[in-house]
């Protein structure tokens, strides 16, 4: 897992030293942060991991079965390498599905359960963990130093991807903010906060994409793409999207495939 | 050379032809089902902010970069919109006016009801040269009052920027603050006297 970091490091580095001329003390700061909060050793992730490992192997629901057997598009039970495939099309459910989505769907068909509590709890908080962001910490450690490369063959993916991106160019709300409004150009601050350029395939995206599912420093909790984009669409003044729903998939084939090639080191740790 | 490195790092073995922009693929219509379906669940008091006025569904579909004639259409159409103070003078309090600049609170669904919303103006610019924490997302504004010699039409000006920044650039990124009722009139003249006092700290060297 280090030696991961030290071949992720060196490319960032490098993305920051060509804007060197250009950065400021303040940037510089954010670097410094980011550096500090970006040892492996000290990530709290991995707890959610360990759940998360347990939680696959739990028989439940109406049927009493666990969710060995789920197909996250390499087959049946298939964990290695199967997150940085993902979104995909699922012919099974005639769908383009995040991981998330996926698991829901295992949940429903092969174990009968009933979402009500999963979904009440798709956001851990102090004393209550999520088993989606468990389960998501999980299943994206078994594609750990594997190249992200999300499908785009079946016309449903690039259905997806079209969504996606005309929903980040979607301006809306009191604000008039599009997702492109604060991720649309290079080198970018909110306050003192970085923002990286989302629009187009570049390292800065690889680096943004191959480090998700994230524990957040700030919110103690082991975070996946569905949480942060709920959470940027909350700076946009947006109502919640609902959680697994169609629009955040298309986002993240988006996005997934302008980090196309992102080697995977999930989870992360991040401010 | 970032450009290349991307290219290097992109695995040979998956790349595929995108044509984002084949129009079959995803209609106005079909993003629109899209954006229902994600915003399903929205209390229906939040769903006027899920549609889009006819300015933004513009700048949404020519990504802010309309052409001269969507972009007349929507300086004349904003430019519409603007209600001025009905007095010469458009300088509040420059104190209150600091405070409105810093607060990037309102208007988000995690805010407690009845949060009095700020203008977030640090969340973009730079203003007081002291302030360190400040986003680029929006030109300096740093000296804003004194580089304009504090004249009452400069001043006058900005307050029709902030009250409706589209009414002089058609598809601007900042938010419409009087249109859409962010903030009052009240503090926006605040706002402005923050750009505008010669003893505001904005106009401090
Ligand atoms: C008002 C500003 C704003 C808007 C609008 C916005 N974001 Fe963000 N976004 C942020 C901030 C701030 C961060 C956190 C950056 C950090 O922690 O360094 C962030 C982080 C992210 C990240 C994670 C970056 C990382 O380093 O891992 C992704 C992905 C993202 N945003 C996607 C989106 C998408 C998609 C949309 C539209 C649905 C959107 N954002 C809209 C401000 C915004
Ligand atoms: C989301 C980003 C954003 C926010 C928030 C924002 N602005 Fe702006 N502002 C911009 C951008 C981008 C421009 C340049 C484009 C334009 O002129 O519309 C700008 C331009 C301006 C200008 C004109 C500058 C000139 O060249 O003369 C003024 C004055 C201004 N903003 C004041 C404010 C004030 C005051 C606030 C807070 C109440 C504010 N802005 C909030 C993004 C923002």
């Amino acid at each position: 897992m280090r030696h991961l970091l030290l071949i992720a490091m060196p490319l960032f580095a490098l993305l920051l030293g060509a804007a060197a001329p250009a950065m400021e003390d303040s940037e510089k700061e954010i670097e410094r942060y980011r550096a500090m909060i970006d040892d492996p050793m000290a990530n709290p992730g991995y707890l959610a991991v360990d759940r998360g490992e347990q939680i696959w192997s739990l028989s439940r629901g109406t049927k009493s079965a666990t969710l060995e057997a789920c197909d996250l598009g390499q087959g049946p039970g298939v964990l290695d390498g199967a997150y940085a495939r993902m979104p995909r099309y699922f012919a099974d459910a005639d769908q383009v599905m995040d991981l998330e989505q996926r698991l829901a769907y295992c949940m429903r068909s092969l174990q009968g359960l009933d979402l009500k509590d999963i979904v009440a709890r798709r956001f851990g908080s102090p004393g209550k963990t999520s088993d989606m962001e468990d389960l998501v910490a999980f299943i994206s450690n078994k594609s750990q130093g594997h190249k992200l490369a999300a499908p785009l063959a079946h016309p449903k993916e690039r259905e997806m991807y079209a969504i996606g991106e005309a929903m980040f160019y979607r301006r809306s709300a009191i604000n008039d903010f599009a997702c492109a409004t604060c991720h649309g150009e290079d080198g970018r601050r909110i306050r003192l906060q970085a923002l990286p350029n989302l629009t187009r395939p570049s390292l800065q995206v690889q680096q943004v994409m191959g480090t998700w599912p994230a524990y957040r420093v700030s919110q103690s909790q082991t975070r996946t793409m569905q949480h942060r984009l709920w959470d940027c669409y909350r700076q946009m003044r947006m109502p919640p999207p609902d959680y697994l729903s169609e629009g955040l998939t298309a986002l993240s084939v988006f996005l997934a495939h302008n980090g196309e090639g992102a080697t995977i080191n999930a989870p992360s740790i991040k401010r | 050379m970032i450009f290349l490195a991307a290219l290097l790092a992109a695995p040979i073995a998956s790349a595929q032809t995108i044509s984002p922009a084949d129009p079959a693929t995803a209609s106005p219509a079909r993003v629109d089902a899209a954006i229902a379906a994600t915003f399903a669940g929205a209390a229906v008091a939040w769903m006027p902010r899920v549609t889009q006025d006819e300015t933004q569904r513009l700048c949404s579909l020519r990504r802010n970069e309309p052409t001269q004639a969507e972009a007349d259409s929507i300086v004349a159409r904003e430019s519409a919109t603007l209600v001025m103070p009905a007095e010469t003078t458009v300088l509040g309090n420059w104190r209150n006016g600091e405070k409105i600049a810093q607060n990037g609170q309102g208007g988000q669904f995690s805010d407690a009801p009845g949060t009095v919303s700020g203008g977030n103006c640090y969340a973009c610019h730079q203003m007081a040269p002291a302030e360190i924490s400040y986003g680029t997302l929006g030109p300096t504004l740093a000296g804003y009052g004194r580089l304009h010699d504090f004249k009452p039409e400069a001043a006058r000006a900005a307050y029709a920027k902030v009250y409706n920044p589209q009414s002089a650039f058609a598809c601007s990124s900042m938010p419409r603050f009087g249109h859409n009722k962010i903030l009052t009139e009240q503090q926006i003249k605040d706002i402005v006297a923050y750009l505008f006092a010669p003893d505001s700290p904005v106009n401090a060297p």
